[in-house]
């Protein structure tokens, strides 16, 4: 057993986290955000030239032959400062579908253009009304002449307004709800028959509200029929990444927060003396070690080919994110009193973020009702 | 980063599991699965058949009979005989008393006690608490004065855990009343058979006897059993209850007592299914499960941390957290497992005194139950509760 980072590993994460310090602190993601993309474009340019964007794909693609230990080191970095460009939907869900689905020719033809950072991806699967079932897809995908078309609307599309491609969910056959008979598509952005409006989200993020009026998708990614296994897969890889970037972010709010029971002066002294303080943020540091601990696992095994225990993992750490994310932030308004609810000051973009990433692919109650209704975390081996 | 064991570890904890197939008496086996503690004989016997593989203190240095396992191994070992489930060795001796006396005692105290305490020829109690110093230690009031080649002790200590069945009792005495109050205290060995100790029991809650008060009237101990300097007992304490990184936690335990929670509660039916189908049931299950996966990686991060660091240098700040987690997680187990047996939790199973049970009404499984969650409130109040913990953390890791 072995948690020390590889020398290439350690240089990734010095160099990423030198930029970022240098690059990304409060003010400038004001900035960044303020812009007409909502993130910094000459960051991505940054990330690309660092190879991050490369990271998890296969050399032969332009990748860098990485794996789930660098996109956690990397999301974590970027939870750290609460990066908003599209790191997470480009590389780890759009590169992941490619890296796990794609043919040969479709992994020639697109990884490159993510690995060198030339395009943008987004996920286009969430559905009015699908709650957070995945397989909830009225979205319809119909083949002629060896063309897919596909119809329907899709929301939440997290970064769909700045992408260049949307990987889309589709139903080939049967019911809404029906497990088998969803394909997952290839989308330009501009193909014609999407019509996109973009919105910001609560933490700072963009997403958009995508319609699909029988636009012809340029490429299928595995079997048409049958994608959800391919889809279960990549969501469980993002969970891992999502969970690394809470990690980030928790460390982060947990640092702001005792740094400033240590200025902030009260009674004569700094409020960081009086013992219920001090077991508050003692609660929240052993949440974000939790954390730590269970993105560990949760990226161990988000690479297993063992779908029953891969999707464990996902389920226990969605929980802890959904639970410990929540006394982390929470904790770090009310430590904060006044100055917590502010817009100006950092801690509560934190807060914010943390409470949406509970949101996303599953809150902590969904995921605690899956992994209990698959017999619990230790049902095989203890 | 590469979170499987290796296969020199693997090899290793199967070695550890074929050694306790082969030398523990099932029937032992049996009775600790259930949550019964061994009682003295069984912890005598099962200490001397580790002692003779040389694993009576597999964590001491091997120049005093320890393995020169790595912290991996340690973890390995003590893991797989808590999931076992074996007797954890005795405390007091092999992992307080024991490394105090190789790190600060004399070479004389070293030969004597040592192998002693290897192969439980001496049971250890711990004299540290006073009716007056529990979570402020340091004002202890037992009394130890010079006379000649003795100090004559006087004073009382309380929470002494099975000092019924103790030889020897190490204790944290006043030598000095003008000092400091940390720096007033030293480490003394006492027999337990020196005239003017007398053990009173403690009944707990659970209805057990567990811990006992100990009263010191004009005790003579020989100055040579004084442990290092005198007023120099404050540190050799603090380094007893902070040397103790690999199994504060107790991972193993809860382990274990997960497996049971899941086979009873396979067992126990619920509106005509078994209990481990109800969906509430799971989720409270899955929950403690998933804080213990998340604590089993954090004590896995200390432990290689330690092992890199040669078990020498500073301790993983993630360290800190093992006690209170690993103490939350193990309520947490105990209070489950009484729910398990839903209103079979309320009889109270009397122990005549030949050892010989009255009948109970229920399942027999059920009768430990409650005095086990009972029982367990304690681990997180002693060994430094689990506010004082917090307030070690903010101090020393948060720098509050």
């Amino acid at each position: 057993m072995d948690f020390d980072l590889t020398e290439e590993q350690s240089l990734i994460k010095d160099q990423l986290d030198r930029l970022l310090s240098d690059r990304y602190g409060f003010e400038d993601r004001r900035k960044y955000m303020a812009s007409p993309e909502g993130f910094s474009t000459d960051m991505w340019a940054r990330y690309a030239e660092m190879g991050l964007m490369a990271l998890p794909f296969a050399e032969e693609f332009g990748g860098i032959g990485g794996g789930p230990d660098e996109t956690m080191l990397v999301m974590e970095s970027m939870g750290r400062v609460l990066a908003l460009e599209p790191y997470f939907t480009t590389v780890v869900l759009g590169g992941g579908f490619l890296r796990n689905c794609g043919s040969q020719a479709q992994q020639q033809a697109l990884i490159p253009i993510i690995a060198d950072g030339s395009s943008k991806w987004a996920f286009a699967q969430q559905e009015r009304g699908g709650r957070y079932n995945l397989a909830h897809v009225a979205t319809s995908a119909t083949e002629s002449g060896g063309h897919w078309r596909i119809s329907g609307q899709k929301s939440l599309v997290l970064h769909g307004d700045s992408a260049d491609f949307l990987i889309v969910t589709a139903r080939t056959a049967g019911n809404t709800t029906d497990e088998a008979g969803v394909g997952v598509f290839v989308v330009p952005a501009t193909a014609k028959g999407v019509t996109l409006r973009g919105y910001p989200t609560q933490d700072g993020m963009r997403a958009a509200e995508i319609s699909f009026d029988n636009v012809e998708a340029a490429h299928v990614l595995g079997d048409p029929a049958n994608g959800m296994p391919l889809v279960r897969r990549v969501v469980d890889e993002a969970i891992a990444a999502l969970s690394a970037e809470a990690v980030g972010a928790m460390g982060a709010m947990h640092a702001l927060t005792v740094e400033y029971l240590k200025v902030r002066k009260q009674f004569g002294v700094p409020i960081g003396q009086f013992q219920v303080l001090q077991h508050k943020a003692v609660d929240m540091f052993i949440a974000t070690e939790q954390m730590r601990s269970i993105t560990m696992f949760a990226t161990m095994m988000a690479g297993s080919d063992d779908t029953s225990e891969r999707a464990r993992a996902m389920h226990a750490a969605k929980v802890e994110l959904g639970r410990g994310g929540k006394l982390a932030g929470e904790n770090a308004i009310q430590l904060h009193g006044g100055v917590g609810m502010t817009a100006e000051y950092a801690v509560s973009h934190y807060f914010k973020r943390i409470t949406m990433m509970n949101t996303l692919f599953g809150d902590g109650d969904f995921h605690m009702r899956k992994l209990a209704a698959m017999g619990g975390l230790f049902e095989n081996a203890a | 980063m590469d979170l499987r064991f290796t296969a020199d570890e693997i090899a290793f904890r199967d070695e550890v599991r074929a050694f306790l197939a082969e030398n523990l008496d099932p029937k032992l086996r049996d009775k600790l699965a259930t949550g019964s503690y061994p009682d003295k004989d069984d912890l005598v016997s099962w200490s001397r058949i580790l002692n003779r593989k040389g694993w009576g203190v597999a964590h001491w240095p091997v120049e005093f009979g320890g393995t020169g396992w790595d912290p991996m191994k340690q973890y390995i070992f003590l893991e797989e005989t808590q999931k076992w489930p074996a007797p954890q060795p005795l405390a007091f001796g092999a992992n307080m008393v024991g490394p105090v006396i190789y790190t600060f005692g004399s070479q004389a105290q070293k030969d004597h006690y040592l192998p002693r305490i290897a192969n439980l020829d001496d049971w250890w109690c711990q004299g540290f608490s006073e009716p007056g110093a529990g979570s402020d230690l340091a004002s202890l009031k037992t009394r130890a004065i010079r006379d000649g080649d003795h100090y004559i002790v006087n004073g009382q200590k309380t929470w002494t855990t099975l000092a019924q069945h103790a030889d020897w009792i190490f204790c944290l005495v006043r030598t000095n009343t003008d000092a400091k109050k940390q720096e007033g205290i030293s480490f003394l060995l006492i027999d337990m058979k020196t005239p003017g100790i007398e053990v009173r029991p403690i009944i707990t809650m659970d209805g057990g006897r567990e811990v006992n008060e100990v009263f010191l009237t004009d005790v003579r101990v020989p100055v040579e059993n004084l442990v290092g300097e005198e007023n120099k007992g404050w540190d050799y304490a603090k380094f007893l209850l902070g040397n103790e990184r690999t199994n504060i936690a107790r991972i193993g335990w809860s382990k274990q007592r997960i497996a049971r929670i899941r086979q009873l509660a396979a067992q126990e039916m619920s509106s005509g299914r078994p209990l481990i189908e109800d969906e509430r049931f799971r989720e409270k299950l899955a929950s403690i499960e998933i804080d213990l996966k998340a604590l089993e990686l954090t004590q896995l991060r200390v432990v290689a941390a330690d092992a890199k660091r040669g078990n020498t240098g500073r301790p993983d700040p993630a360290s800190s957290i093992l006690k209170i987690k690993g103490s939350e997680i193990q309520q947490a187990t105990t209070h489950l497992l009484m729910e398990v047996m839903g209103p079979y939790a309320l009889p109270y199973l009397d122990h005549d005194h030949d050892g010989r049970n009255e009948p109970f009404d229920g399942p027999e499984y059920a009768a430990d139950a409650a005095p086990h969650y009972f029982n367990y409130r304690k681990v997180s109040i002693y060994g430094g509760s689990n506010e004082i913990q917090k307030n070690i953390i903010a101090k020393a890791v948060l720098g509050l």
